[in-house]
C-alpha cells in the first residue's frame, strides 16, 4: 500500500498528490514529447485529434461532471469556436490572438445560453441545449456572408514559428501544449473556491445557496468556462478538419462529446481524457477490425454506430463509473494485491430515487 | 381558405405522430422516471416490422397493424426485463445515455436487416383524398388523426378503469409504497414499456405512407421529445398538445416564413416557452422539501 | 440585545396557513428552541429565515436590520448559517471540501486569478483551511477529513453538517432537528457542543428539536407552535407543563 503523508496544507492544494504521482505524469509527458521521433505522421495526426477532443471533453466535464448540468450543445460550442477562429484568421488576425479570442467569444455565447438556461433542470435543460444546437447549425447555414453557408470555406493556414501551422510535428506539439494548458486551468478552478461552489450546486442547490453560493452566478460561470474551453478546442479542430461546413457540428458531435465524459467517467478530468482517447480511437480500431471480419459483416454501413451503441450500453450497465472507475479499481487491486475484495465496489440494490424535485 | 385548411390538416397529422411518440416518452417517464431517448427508434422499428408483415409476408394491413403492435410490445417488454431493469436506481442521466446507445444499436440493426434504402408499403389510405370545407385532404392525414384519437381513448380507458391501469398509476406515484402494497412493480414497469412499444408501432405504421421508411425516421423522435418537453414532461395531455402544437407550427412556418426555418421552428418555440415557463406548458413546478 | 426578531410572520400556501402571524425575539447568545407537533410550521419558519420561502406577510429583523427581502445567498454573508432536517451535504465531495464550502461566504474570488491559481489565491486557501481545521478540532472530525460524505454514517454526517454551518462563522446558527437519528452518546455530545457554541464561540442558536431531554438541558427559551401559531413561550419547564402544549402533543 502507498500512503501519502501530508505535512503542510500546501500538500493538499498542490496539483499532484505526491512526488510519485508527479513523476509518473512527467514520465508520460516525456514520452508524448518524444513521440514524433518514432511515430509516423498519420499516428501523430490521430494523437493530435485525441488531444483536441480531450480539451473539448475537459470543458464538458467541467459542466456536466462537476456542475451536474447536462449539455447537448457542446458540438455547437466547438463549431462556434472553430468558425470564430477561422473567420478571425481570414481577417488577418495572427494565430496567437485568434485562438484565445475564439475561446473568449465562445465563452460569451456560453454565458448567454447559460443565463436563460439557469432555471432549467434535468431533462428540460437537455432539451433546451439540444434546441440551441439546432439553432446554431441553422445560423451556420444561413449566415452566408460570414460562414459561407452550406458549402462552408477552407480554414486559412497561418504561419507559426516559421512553419505552416498544419505541419507536423508542429501541430502535434501545439495541440499537446493546448491540452496541458486546458488541464492546468481546469484543475486550478476546481481547487479554488469557484470549483467547490460548482460541486456544491451539483450535489445540493439548497445547501449551496444557504452557504452563500449565488446560483445564477456560478451556473453562468460554469457554462462560460465550459464553452470557453470547448471553443478553444474548436480553434484546433478547425485545422484538423481543414474545411468548415455546418454539418460537421451537428447534434451527433454533441452526443459524441457527451459519450466521452460518460464513458470516461463523470467527475474526473482524467476520465474526460480516457473518454476522448476511446471515442477518438474507436473509428480507427473499427477500421482495422474490418480487415479481419467476413466481407458481409465488414461492409455493413451500420457497423460503426452499432458497435458504438453496444459499447455505450456495456459501460452504463457494467461500469457506470466509466474507464476512470475501472482504472481506480485496477490500481486498488494492485496496491492491495492479495487482500483485494471484489465487494469493495459492490453496488447496493436500490429503487429509483426521484429526481423530479431538485 | 382551402389552403389554410390543407396546411392545418397536414400539420395536425404530423403533430399527431409527434404526439404519439411523445406519449411513449411520457408514459415511461411518468411510471419509471426513465427518459427513453430511443422512443423514436422504437417507432422506426415498428414501421419496419409493419413493412415486413405487409410486403414480406403479404399480410392484410389491419392484421399487420395488430401484429406489429404485438411484436413491438413483446420486444419492449423484453428490453425492459433484460436491459433497462438493471439501471433502476441509477441517475436519470445514465438512463438517457443508455437509451441513446440503444438507439444507435436499433438503427444499426435495422440497416443490417432491411438495408439502407428507403422502403414503402401500400395502405388502404394511400393516394385517397376526402374533401373538407372544399379542400382535398389526403386520407393518410385523416387516418393518422383518427388513429391517434382512438389510441388515446383506449389508453385513457386502460388507466382509468382497469386494475392494471390503476396499479400503473400507483407505481408511478410512489414506487416503494406501491411495492409494499403488493403491486408487482417490476412487471408493471415492463408492461408500461410494452405499451410504449405498442404505441410506437402504431405511430410508425401510421407515419409510413406519409414518408418513406428508412433508418433515419427515428430522428423524428427528437422533435417528439421537444413536444413532450414543451407540454411539460410527465403530463399526458401536455404531450398530446405539445405534439400537435409543434406539428402545426412546423407546417405553417414552412409555408409562411423564410426558407429552411421550418426545421428549427419547433426548437425556437420550445426555447422561448422554456425561458418563460421552465416546467413546460402543463408541467407542475416542483421543488425539493428541506 | 436581540439577535433575531420575527414580527407577525406569516406564510400561506393557498388556503393552508403554514405559519400564521407569529412573533418572537431571540436574545443574543442564547439557545432558543422551537417545539411543536409535526406540521406545526417549525421548519417553515427556518425556511423563511434562510429565505427559501417568501413570507406572505410580516418582517424578519436580524441584528436590527430588516432581512425580509435579502436574497437567499446573501443570508450566510450576513451571519446566519443553518443545518437541514434531512441533511443536505455535498454527497460526492470529501468532508474537507464540504467544510471549505462553508467558507464560501468569505471567499470572494476572482475567477481569472483562480484560473491561473495566482499566489493570492493560494494564500487565501490556506487561511480558509486554517479556519476549517479549527472547526475540525472543535467537533473531533479529524478521522473523517478526507472521507467522501457518501461513505459516512448518519451520525457523522449530522456533525459534518453542523461543522459546515460553523465554518461560515455565523452569529446566528439555525439547527433543524440536530439530534434526529443520533444515538444517545452522540446526543450527549451534542448537548456539550451546543453549550460550547453558545458560551465559547458566542453564537446565538435557534433550533427545532423534538427530544425534550435535549431541549430542557440546553435551551434558555422555548417557543411552542401548533398549526402555525404560537401556543406557549417561556422557560423549558414552563412550556413543558403548559396545558395547551400538552393538549397539542396528545391530540385533541
Amino acid at each position: 500500500m502507498r500512503y501519502q503523508f501530508k505535512t503542510s496544507y500546501d500538500r493538499d492544494i498542490d496539483l499532484f498528490g505526491d512526488a510519485a504521482q508527479r513523476n509518473w505524469y512527467l514520465a508520460l509527458l516525456a514520452v508524448l514529447c518524444a513521440a514524433p521521433l518514432v511515430l509516423e505522421q498519420f499516428w501523430l495526426g490521430e494523437l493530435s485529434y485525441v488531444f483536441i477532443l480531450s480539451i473539448a471533453a475537459v470543458g464538458l466535464m467541467l459542466l456536466t461532471g462537476y456542475t451536474g448540468q447536462v449539455s447537448l450543445c457542446h458540438g455547437a460550442f466547438l463549431g462556434i469556436g472553430a468558425y470564430a477562429y477561422a473567420v478571425l484568421l481570414q481577417r488577418g488576425v495572427p494565430f496567437f490572438v485568434a485562438a484565445p479570442l475564439a475561446s473568449l467569444i465562445t465563452a460569451g455565447v456560453g454565458a448567454a445560453i447559460g443565463f436563460p438556461a439557469l432555471r432549467l433542470v434535468g431533462i428540460y435543460l437537455a432539451m433546451a441545449t439540444l434546441a440551441f444546437n439546432f439553432i446554431v447549425e441553422y445560423v451556420f447555414v444561413h449566415w452566408d456572408s460570414v460562414t459561407g453557408g452550406f458549402s462552408g470555406f477552407a480554414v486559412p493556414q497561418p504561419t507559426v514559428f516559421g512553419y505552416s501551422i498544419v505541419d507536423y510535428p508542429l501541430f502535434y506539439y501545439l495541440t499537446l501544449a493546448a491540452l496541458l494548458f486546458a488541464l492546468f486551468v481546469a484543475n486550478n478552478i476546481m481547487r479554488a473556491p469557484t470549483g467547490r461552489a460548482l460541486i456544491a450546486l451539483r450535489d445540493s442547490e439548497v445547501a449551496a445557496q444557504s452557504m452563500g453560493v449565488k446560483l445564477t452566478r456560478y451556473k453562468t460561470i460554469s457554462f462560460a468556462l465550459s464553452a470557453g474551453l470547448t471553443g478553444f478546442a474548436g480553434a484546433f479542430f478547425a485545422h484538423k478538419i481543414g474545411y468548415l461546413a455546418p454539418d460537421a457540428f451537428g447534434i451527433l458531435l454533441s452526443i459524441q462529446l457527451l459519450l466521452m465524459v460518460v464513458v470516461g467517467g463523470l467527475g474526473s478530468f482524467r476520465g474526460a481524457i480516457f473518454g476522448a482517447l476511446f471515442v477518438g480511437a474507436l473509428p480507427s480500431v473499427i477500421a482495422l477490425l474490418r480487415d479481419f471480419l467476413p466481407q458481409s459483416v465488414a461492409r455493413q454501413p451500420g457497423l460503426e454506430p452499432g458497435l458504438f451503441g453496444l459499447i455505450l450500453i456495456g459501460f452504463i450497465l457494467f461500469e457506470p463509473h466509466g474507464i476512470e472507475g475501472r482504472w481506480r479499481k485496477l490500481r486498488l487491486f494492485f496496491s492491495q494485491f492479495p487482500m483485494y475484495r471484489v465487494a469493495t465496489f459492490k453496488k447496493q440494490k436500490s429503487f429509483t430515487k426521484s429526481e423530479r424535485f431538485r | 381558405m382551402s389552403q389554410v385548411i390543407q396546411i392545418f390538416m397536414s400539420g395536425l397529422a404530423e403533430g399527431c405522430i409527434y404526439a404519439l411518440v411523445a406519449l411513449g416518452f411520457v408514459l415511461i417517464y411518468k411510471a419509471t422516471e426513465m427518459v427513453n431517448f430511443a422512443q423514436g427508434d422504437l417507432m422506426m422499428l415498428g414501421a419496419f416490422v409493419g413493412y415486413f408483415l405487409i410486403v414480406g409476408l403479404g399480410a392484410n394491413y389491419w392484421i399487420a397493424l395488430v401484429g406489429a403492435v404485438v411484436i413491438m410490445a413483446v420486444f419492449s417488454y423484453a428490453l425492459d426485463v433484460f436491459v433497462l431493469r438493471r439501471v433502476i436506481g441509477q441517475p436519470q442521466f445514465a438512463v438517457v445515455m443508455l437509451t441513446i446507445g440503444l438507439g444507435f444499436v436499433f438503427r444499426a440493426a435495422a440497416s443490417m436487416i432491411w438495408g439502407a434504402n428507403p422502403l414503402a408499403f401500400v395502405t388502404p389510405f394511400t393516394d385517397g383524398t376526402t374533401s373538407i370545407g372544399g379542400a382535398p385532404i389526403p386520407d393518410v392525414s385523416l387516418s393518422i388523426v383518427a388513429g391517434t384519437a382512438v389510441l388515446c381513448g383506449l389508453l385513457f380507458a386502460l388507466f382509468q378503469y382497469t386494475p392494471v391501469g390503476v396499479a400503473m398509476q400507483a407505481a408511478s406515484q410512489n414506487q416503494l409504497a406501491a411495492y409494499y402494497m403488493g403491486i408487482p412493480v417490476k412487471r408493471i414497469f415492463a408492461l408500461i414499456w410494452a405499451i410504449s412499444g405498442g404505441v410506437a408501432a402504431v405511430a410508425g405504421i401510421l407515419l409510413a405512407p406519409l414518408t418513406l421508411i428508412d433508418t433515419s425516421i427515428g430522428f423524428l423522435g427528437l422533435k417528439a421529445f421537444a413536444a413532450a418537453v414543451l407540454g411539460g414532461f410527465g403530463s399526458i395531455p401536455g404531450a398530446l398538445a405539445g405534439g400537435i402544437a409543434i406539428g402545426l407550427i412546423e407546417q405553417f412556418s414552412g409555408v409562411y416564413l423564410m426558407d429552411g426555418f421550418k426545421d428549427i421552428a419547433a426548437y425556437v418555440v420550445l426555447l422561448l416557452v422554456l425561458f418563460v415557463r421552465p416546467q413546460g406548458l402543463f408541467g407542475a413546478a416542483a421543488r425539493k422539501r428541506v | 440585545m436581540i439577535a433575531l426578531e420575527a414580527r407577525e410572520l406569516a406564510l400561506h400556501f393557498g388556503g393552508i396557513k403554514a405559519v400564521d402571524g407569529i412573533s418572537f425575539q431571540v436574545p443574543e447568545r442564547s439557545v432558543f428552541t422551537l417545539i411543536g407537533p409535526n406540521g406545526a410550521g417549525k421548519t417553515t419558519v427556518f425556511n423563511l429565515i434562510s429565505r427559501i420561502y417568501e413570507p406572505t406577510a410580516g418582517r424578519l429583523i436580524f441584528e436590527g436590520r430588516d432581512i425580509t427581502t435579502v436574497p437567499p445567498h446573501d443570508i450566510a454573508r450576513r451571519g446566519i448559517a443553518r443545518t437541514f432536517q434531512n441533511i443536505e451535504l455535498f454527497e460526492n465531495a470529501t468532508v474537507l471540501q464540504n467544510l471549505l464550502l462553508g467558507r464560501h461566504a468569505h471567499a470572494a474570488g476572482n475567477v481569472v486569478a483562480e484560473l491561473m491559481f495566482l499566489p493570492g489565491v493560494r494564500r487565501r486557501e490556506i487561511a480558509h483551511r486554517e479556519a476549517v481545521e479549527r472547526v475540525i478540532d472543535f467537533l473531533n472530525l479529524e478521522p473523517h477529513r478526507d472521507t467522501l460524505i457518501s461513505g459516512l454514517s448518519y451520525g457523522v454526517r449530522k456533525i459534518v453538517e453542523l461543522g459546515r454551518a460553523l465554518c461560515t462563522e455565523p452569529r446566528l446558527l439555525l439547527l433543524d432537528e440536530p439530534s434526529s437519528g443520533l444515538n444517545p452518546e452522540e446526543t450527549d455530545d451534542l448537548v456539550f457542543w451546543i453549550q460550547d457554541i453558545r458560551d465559547i464561540l458566542g453564537i446565538t442558536v435557534l433550533m427545532v428539536e423534538h427530544d425534550m431531554g435535549l431541549v430542557s438541558k440546553v435551551s434558555d427559551h422555548v417557543l411552542a407552535l401548533n398549526h402555525g401559531q404560537v401556543i406557549a413561550s417561556g422557560t423549558p419547564g414552563a412550556v413543558k407543563s403548559d396545558p395547551q402544549v400538552v393538549k397539542a402533543y396528545l391530540g385533541g
